[in-house]
């Protein structure tokens, strides 16, 4: 039967194999030839416009990279979404919903009026812009093929 | 009100040790305050999502989910302190270093806590999921854990013996302040801020915690079943190894799709796909105990929370966790109400119930009065943890309709949202039933009254 002292040895060495194997998977994995979280395209406007996304707590409501609060929509491919549904305005759109003045609500579920100026607003849409090019392993606000053949005909 | 002093001179089990266990007391009294109003911004949330967002203009919906969480980690982490001041003297043998250091500890705990909440409503706050407080405020909370961690590892090294209980519970705590870290620092890419960000919450939650919830577990079963403590320390480090081996790499399970490499795909997969065997051993390790103990502790109401802890974790973290886990289902549910379901049962089985656990253990050794008999008790301990299933199950329900919906069929998210808005009515009526609990077993807390020496003194 175990005894007292091969437990603790298994509990302490497995600790420590485990996470020496995390460690290495995390340099692996952000190394520069398996990065894939297209770093090479984020410019000034794009970090401006995360600071605008957190100081906000956007993710109070929405969700990104499919983490949030599932109270309001996915934004991750939002200007591809948005440009299908109004003619190739998405951008457009995006940003007069950040400036408005009054709260946005056009399905009955209010969001907080931000106010923003025009600068802000590009900078929030570089933003979405910049996560809508992560290569994302198949992630996508619709997955099922059958569907997404449907939406985009 | 009187102590029945005959009652407690028979039972010589029941009783508090050493008078600086009475801090645990009031560490107790903030989580039971903060618990409270965590549910009041639960019912917030729940009502805007059926149409009543009333206080929009006053608490938008992402303040309530920022306040509900928040007060969620430190409402059990003002628990685990409290448990931690009542353990270690006992486990150690020795009176807590300084009792005053522990009231400014506590004070300044509820300080931060009730700063950061008010500043959630003047959209004062970093925005990332979990760990919205703002940044200043993140050197005073590691401060405050510096000086809890220094008062509870002094009085342990300093002690008489270091037991295994005492030694995992404060290497969860160590861990759990060490892991703050990764948390604070900057990136400028969504994807490695979010890869760190999970450092902090999935390595607390599926790591350390397990630690703090281990040891805790341990320490009451010691104490309720009589069962000799060799045998429960050596299962406690199967327990927390198990915990480990497959909670570290389970941390993949995150990874999958926020745009990081593949190898998370399989790493994430294979490990987190483990994770409930470690929950799996806590329910089967507590309820073994239970049966071989002999000793029939009077204090059942401990006992109910202590075993429905290790089992309900099973169910809320175990499988339900394991229900969308694997990246081929995952790539369906992430980011859907999937996530609350999951979220709901886990904490409440795995930390919320080992704190009601502790407190309603201690709490009668604390003041002296044993309430332990009361129909009230049992009432908070069902009502709460029905209510608690159904919310789970609605929770479920509209996150698999969801998935469906929008997932599959590529409907729009607010139309979805309108089709399984009956689902958070449901909700709603089931909250009602899990807050009546927890007001049950806050009037038991209450009536209880303060903590008093004399509980001490009648032992001598």
């Amino acid at each position: 039967m175990l005894s007292k002292k091969q437990a603790r040895a298994f509990f302490l060495g497995g600790t420590l194999v485990t996470f020496l194997v995390f460690i290495l998977l995390t340099v692996y994995s952000l190394s520069a030839s398996n990065d894939q979280t297209n770093h090479e395209n984020l410019t000034d406007s794009v970090v401006r416009g995360k600071e605008i996304w957190e100081s906000n707590n956007c993710m109070g409501c929405h969700t990104l990279l499919g983490e949030g609060a599932y109270y309001a929509p996915e934004l991750t491919k939002v200007v591809d979404r948005l440009n299908l549904k109004y003619d190739g305005n998405g951008e457009e759109v995006i940003k007069s919903i950040l400036m408005s003045e009054g709260p946005w609500q056009p399905n009955g579920r209010k969001m907080v009026a931000y106010g923003m100026t025009e600068q802000e607003a590009t900078d929030v849409v570089a933003f979405f812009n910049w996560i809508g090019q992560i290569d994302l392993n198949g992630f996508d606000r619709i997955v099922s093929p059958l569907a997404k053949d449907k939406i985009n005909s | 009100m009187a102590i029945d002093n005959d009652q407690l001179k028979t039972n010589k089990i029941n009783i508090m040790k050493y008078k600086s266990q009475k801090v645990a007391y009031w560490f107790f009294a903030l989580s039971m305050l903060l618990l409270v109003l965590q549910i009041v911004y639960g019912f917030i949330m729940g009502f805007a999502r059926i149409g009543f967002d009333n206080l929009h203009d006053f608490i938008p919906f992402n303040t309530a989910r920022a306040v509900h969480t928040n007060l969620l980690v430190v409402w059990l982490l003002s628990g685990f302190m409290g448990a931690a001041y009542y353990i270690i003297p006992e486990e150690a043998q020795k009176e807590l270093v300084s009792v005053k250091l522990a009231y400014v500890q506590l004070i300044s705990l509820a300080l931060v806590g009730v700063v950061a909440i008010i500043g959630f409503h003047f959209n004062i706050w970093e925005g990332r999921k979990f760990l919205e407080i703002p940044r200043p405020l993140d050197y005073l909370v590691v401060v405050n854990v510096l000086l809890f961690l220094g008062l509870i590892l002094t009085t342990l090294f300093t002690g008489k013996r270091r037991t295994t209980t005492a030694l995992v519970l404060s290497m969860g705590l160590l861990f759990a302040a060490l892991l703050y870290l990764p948390g604070m620092l900057p990136f400028d890419s969504q994807v490695t801020d979010s890869f760190f960000r999970w450092w902090v919450v999935h390595l607390w939650v599926e790591g350390v915690w397990e630690l703090i919830m281990g040891g805790i577990l341990s320490f009451l079963l010691i104490k309720l079943t009589g069962v000799d403590r060799e045998v429960i320390e050596k299962w406690l480090y199967v327990i927390v190894g198990l915990t480990f081996l497959s909670g570290v790499l389970g941390t993949g399970h995150h990874y999958y799709y926020i745009g990081v490499n593949k190898i998370w795909l399989i790493v994430g997969g294979i490990f987190s796909a483990l994770e409930p065997l470690a929950f799996l051993a806590m329910a089967l390790f507590a309820v073994n105990m239970y049966r071989k103990g002999e000793k029939k502790h009077p204090n059942k109401l401990a006992l109910y929370w202590t075993l429905g802890s290790a089992i309900v974790s099973f169910v809320g973290a175990g499988l339900l966790g394991f229900a969308h886990t694997l990246p081929q289902t995952n790539l369906y549910t992430h980011g859907t109400l999937v996530t609350a379901m999951h979220g709901h049962l886990a904490f409440w089985g795995a930390y919320a119930m080992i704190v009601l656990a502790i407190i309603s253990y201690s709490l009668p050794n604390m003041t002296g009065r044993k309430l332990y008999e009361s129909s009230r008790g049992r009432a908070a301990f069902w009502l709460s943890n029905i209510g608690m299933i159904g919310m789970t199950v609605a929770f479920g329900v509209a996150g698999v309709a969801q998935v469906y919906l929008e997932r599959k069929f590529g409907m729009d998210f607010m139309t979805v949202q309108k089709e399984i808005s009956i689902h958070f009515v449901v909700l709603i009526l089931c909250a009602t039933m899990f807050a009546t609990g927890i007001v049950l077993y806050i009037v038991d807390f209450y009536k209880h009254g303060t903590p008093t020496d004399e509980a001490l003194e009648i032992k001598e």
